[in-house]
């Protein structure tokens, strides 16, 4: 944190760059949600910006717990950042147990403001401090400034007659308020959103805007926090701008696409963490064509989105890796009748139930080979919240075009972290072609595109098209039920020269950095941030390092092979235990190293950094 | 008997006459001789001409097992999918496309074993779908183990010491999610089977028809106690709707309700007071429930239409709420949800 000192109302403002907060409380203390409002206010402001949602997978751990601790964190700054920060500046505390668990993040000189109410006896021994950390002087090496929230909040919401457990539910809002006064944010975002989410509630409405007004004005006329922050505007291309998420990105891409080729959109789903914003999303736009159907489990969310592409929709399903395990028998249906979908999978820590909420990379060697006999499928991975929009268009322009299933990997990190998104044109946005036959005569329901391999989109209601499809191998041209040997290798070899043969139609891999020289850094998907600021900062102390982030898994990018001959290391960073590397290794012979970590996180760019040093050693 | 249920979901009739060899497709049917399937295809088939179904906008979906070959031999389109995930593609092409009709064809098996989740949820949505589940108590193309719905104490390769396993009753289950019409025929009584067919086709919303059907290799003559001509009239129960439930020979035995029981009871000289009335379309399943339970030895086993009503659909309220945002909404404007509620400019 750099400071320039200046004059602002009779108080000192200091300038920063960047900064990076952390609100953290028990998950019923609504941290997520003053996080999203100060994120909204920071977007207006101009910043930049990157958020982490960390938030438990139980919805109420018990009260005051260390469990019951959600974090969000964002990171701003007047000029481009890549990722959520690798720790905060600035720790929010509403408890003792969000201090507990947070405080190992913050670095030495940290700012950490408290909610000193609730440092009582009862909670200090429920996150297991033996010690009051307020007055042991465990924090010695921080900045702390303990404020009464609790009863501060209730001083100030005193007049409205509101109960003792209402009023003391707004205190979120004036831990919010102080945290706007400290780095000089306007209000009226806020207010606006409170008085139309209470509209019906006036009460809660005057009350919440009340508490969030008292918290800027304790900042504004206590002197007891001298730490006052200016954050000035990022410098970033013009025009209209958006706060957006992976999951509301990715929601609206296949809405996109669906207009861009014509289409309905069918989203077939069953509720999982961390993919079912894509389902609420994607409910609210009936009157934009989109038709959800929450199924009765994931293989019949499959199985009606497989239905649905029979019928001609744009057809799209989405879970996490534990349902792609149920649906994989499905997607090989799929495979097998050659009709195109699209499935999203919100990666999260595995195996198993494993880490519902967090992030992880793990389900690459599921996505290509999960399934039984020779199965394969195109895949493509987003690699930022904004880029979920045009992975979507495209996940759908390859399904279409090559008439097959389309995975498309984001992840728990993507799905829940923000950023400013640049709003497209719809004009600029590119149409999907698709085409039905009419043709009536002898049909051919497997009679390939020579191009393409794909075969025709026929559609029931079509007269003289009528056709069987389904599961069993399938005769080349006529589509019949075929047992022939000869037939059944040819047509594997086909379904797997038609995904290949995709690699003639997406973009090159492009590095970022020097394309020839000492390291290429390899990533994929979520970790891109990390991965970008962690090789530029490599560059900045003079090594010789790029970084390539493939967007599309399955095929590679054709010139793939060459790009990493250009350089003498080539070092795979994922969230796994080295999927895309050995992906690389087997594909390219060469001796790439791997970076990996597997606990539920995203990659720091610190830790990237250490990484590329090691591997230059 | 007249027919409750509206014709509105009916594919218009096909522009050109169609006859049932129409329906019939090029493929060489490859069920054992003898099989029950043979009959229930030709009747289907005869149906789809009687009511003049254009081909096109029929659909076959099937899952896996001897009844799921089905499609291959319908002139129309057809889908074999997975093995018991049949009614979750039905259910996804009628959101998509409602205008089609789609026909679900399953087993025994496929449709209650492995597939049991979807069949009760699909029946339970009253989704615009017609189910037909031939029931032959056995697993024929693996080649002859028990089945959900064989009786107790089975001997099948899997099983050499007997099941013991109690068997389901399809129309127990589909009545017990509350489908909209649910019925039972034969594969050995061509002129009911019509009749039920004919009146699942003509139904507003999921049509449920169990039939049983004779496995001649691993299950032969399973049915032949109940639907076998020489003794169906002692064994079996015609249900019509209006109709006082009377069976035997001439009509001298009848169903009567004991309290919260049936109990058989002779019938002196023709007479039906006090008998039970067959009313397919009570509102509440509860009757239609108690003759599903009914079985041999100690009551006929019903046959006919146990149930049919009128609810709305899934797929008709699905549109009904994709109008009604439509109206209030105005059509979307994509332009507009990408903006979303909050944007900044960048000059």
């Amino acid at each position: 944190m750099s400071n320039v000192t200046q004059t602002h109302s009779g108080k000192k403002l200091h300038k920063l760059e960047k900064v990076a907060v952390r609100f953290a409380g028990d998950s019923g203390d609504g941290m997520q949600l003053v996080g999203g409002k100060f994120t909204e206010t920071t977007a207006i402001c101009g910043n930049d910006f990157a958020t982490l949602p960390d938030f438990p997978a139980e919805i109420r751990a018990p009260t005051g717990s260390l469990p019951g601790v959600s974090g969000f964190q964002i990171h701003f700054s007047s000029h481009d950042i890549y990722t959520p920060g690798d720790a905060p500046d600035v720790l929010i505390a509403m408890n003792p147990a969000a201090l507990k668990v947070n405080l190992k993040d913050l670095p030495e000189n940290g700012i950490i403001v408290l909610n000193q109410d609730a440092f009582s006896d009862t909670n200090l021994k429920k996150a297991g401090y033996t010690s009051n950390p307020l007055e042991d002087g465990s924090l010695k090496r921080f900045r702390v400034y303990p404020v009464p929230v609790g009863r501060l909040n209730a001083e100030a919401l005193s007049k409205l007659g509101l109960p003792k457990k209402d009023a003391e539910r707004c205190k979120n809002f004036f831990a919010l308020g102080l945290i706007y006064w400290m780095f000089d944010r306007p209000l009226d975002s806020t207010i606006g959103w409170i008085k139309d989410k209470f509209k019906k509630v006036p009460g809660i409405a005057d009350a919440n805007e009340a508490a969030l007004k008292a918290g800027y004005f304790y900042g504004e006329t206590t002197e007891l926090i001298p730490e006052h922050y200016e954050i000035p505007q990022a410098r970033v291309a013009p025009g209209l701008y958006r706060k957006i998420s992976g999951n509301e990105a990715a929601a609206l891409g296949f809405v996109a696409a669906a207009q861009l080729a014509g289409k309905q959109l069918f989203y077939g789903s069953y509720p999982i963490t961390p993919a079912s914003d894509i389902l609420h999303e994607l409910a609210i736009h009936k009157n934009l064509g989109v038709r959800t159907f929450q199924a009765e489990d994931e293989i019949a969310a499959i199985g009606a989105t497989i239905g649905a592409a029979f019928g001609g929709a744009l057809a799209l399903t989405g879970t996490s890796g534990p349902g792609v395990a149920l649906k994989s028998e499905a997607i090989g249906l799929a495979v097998m009748t050659e009709l195109p979908l699209v499935i999203v999978n919100v990666q999260r820590g595995g195996p198993s139930t494993g880490l519902p909420t967090k992030t992880e990379q793990a389900d690459l060697l599921q996505a290509m080979y999960g399934r039984n006999g020779e199965c394969p499928m195109i895949i493509v991975a987003p690699a930022t919240p904004g880029e979920c929009f045009h992975m979507a268009i495209e996940a759908a322009r390859l399904a279409v075009k090559y008439m097959g299933p389309v995975m498309f990997l984001s992840d728990g990190f993507l799905a829940n972290s923000a950023e400013p998104w640049q709003v497209p044109r719809v004009e600029d946005l590119p149409r999907i072609d698709v085409h039905h036959p009419t043709v009536e005569g002898h049909f051919q329901p497997y009679l390939r595109n020579p191009e393409t391999l794909a075969r025709p989109w026929a559609l029931p209601g079509t007269p003289g098209l009528e056709h069987r499809i389904g599961g069993l191998e399938k005769e080349d041209g006529s589509g019949n039920v075929s047992y022939d040997a000869e037939n059944h290798q040819h047509m594997i070899h086909t379904r797997a020269a038609k995904v290949a043969g995709a690699a003639k139609d997406i973009p090159p891999a492009k590095v970022a950095g020097p394309d020839h020289g000492e390291l290429l850094l390899v990533g994929w998907g979520g970790t891109y941030g990390a991965l970008r600021a962690a090789a530029e900062e490599a560059r900045a102390k003079g090594k010789s390092v790029a970084h390539l982030h493939l967007r599309h898994l399955n095929p590679f990018p054709a010139n793939l092979g060459d790009v990493l001959t250009n350089y003498k290391r080539v070092l795979v960073a994922e969230l796994n235990c080295g999927q895309l590397l050995s992906m690389i290794r087997a594909k390219y012979l060469i001796d790439a190293k791997g970076l990996n970590k597997v606990k539920g996180k995203p990659f720091q760019v610190v830790e990237v950094l250490r990484g590329i040093e090691e591997a230059m050693r | 008997m007249s027919v409750t249920t509206t014709t509105s979901t009916m594919a218009p009739p096909a522009a050109k006459p169609v006859s049932k060899a129409d329906f019939v497709s090029g493929q060489d049917v490859r069920w054992c001789p003898g099989c029950g399937d043979y009959a229930i295809l030709a009747q289907v088939q005869k149906t789809m001409a009687d009511l003049q179904f254009p081909r096109e906008n029929v659909v076959f979906i099937s899952g896996i097992g001897c009844s799921s070959r089905f499609p291959y031999y319908m002139n129309t389109y057809g889908f074999h999918s997975i093995h018991g995930r049949a009614p979750t593609l039905a259910t996804g092409l009628k959101i998509a496309r409602p205008e089609l009709s789609v026909w679900v064809v399953t087993g025994d098996g496929d449709g209650l074993s492995i597939g049991g989740n979807h069949l009760v949820h699909t029946i339970r949505r009253n989704v615009d779908l017609k189910i037909l589940l031939f029931n032959n108590q056995i697993y024929g193309l693996t080649k002859g183990q028990y089945s959900p719905t064989s009786e107790q104490g089975k001997k099948t390769k899997s099983t050499p010491f007997g099941t013991i396993d109690y068997p389901i009753s399809p129309l127990c289950v589909a009545l017990g999610v509350e489908g909209t019409f649910v019925a039972r025929t034969t594969d050995t009584d061509l002129k009911h089977m019509a009749m039920v067919l004919e009146r699942a086709a003509r139904h507003k919303g999921t049509a449920f028809v169990e039939i049983y059907q004779n496995c001649v290799i691993f299950n032969d003559g399973a049915f032949k106690g109940i639907t076998e001509k020489s003794v169906r009239p002692e064994h079996a129960l015609f249900l019509e709707h209006g109709r006082p439930m009377l069976f035997g020979k001439d009509g001298t035995r009848g169903i009567r309700l004991d309290g919260v029981h049936p109990e058989v009871v002779q019938t002196a000289g023709g007479k039906t007071d006090g008998l039970c009335v067959h009313d397919e379309r009570a509102a509440e399943p509860t009757l239609a429930y108690m003759l599903s339970r009914m079985r041999n030895p100690d009551y006929p086993v019903p046959f006919g239409v146990f149930r049919a009503i009128e609810r709305p659909t899934y797929d008709g309220m699905l549109l009904d709420q994709e109008n009604q945002a439509t109206a209030k909404l105005g059509a979307g404007d994509l332009q507009k949800l990408l903006k979303g509620p909050e944007t900044w400019e960048v000059k």
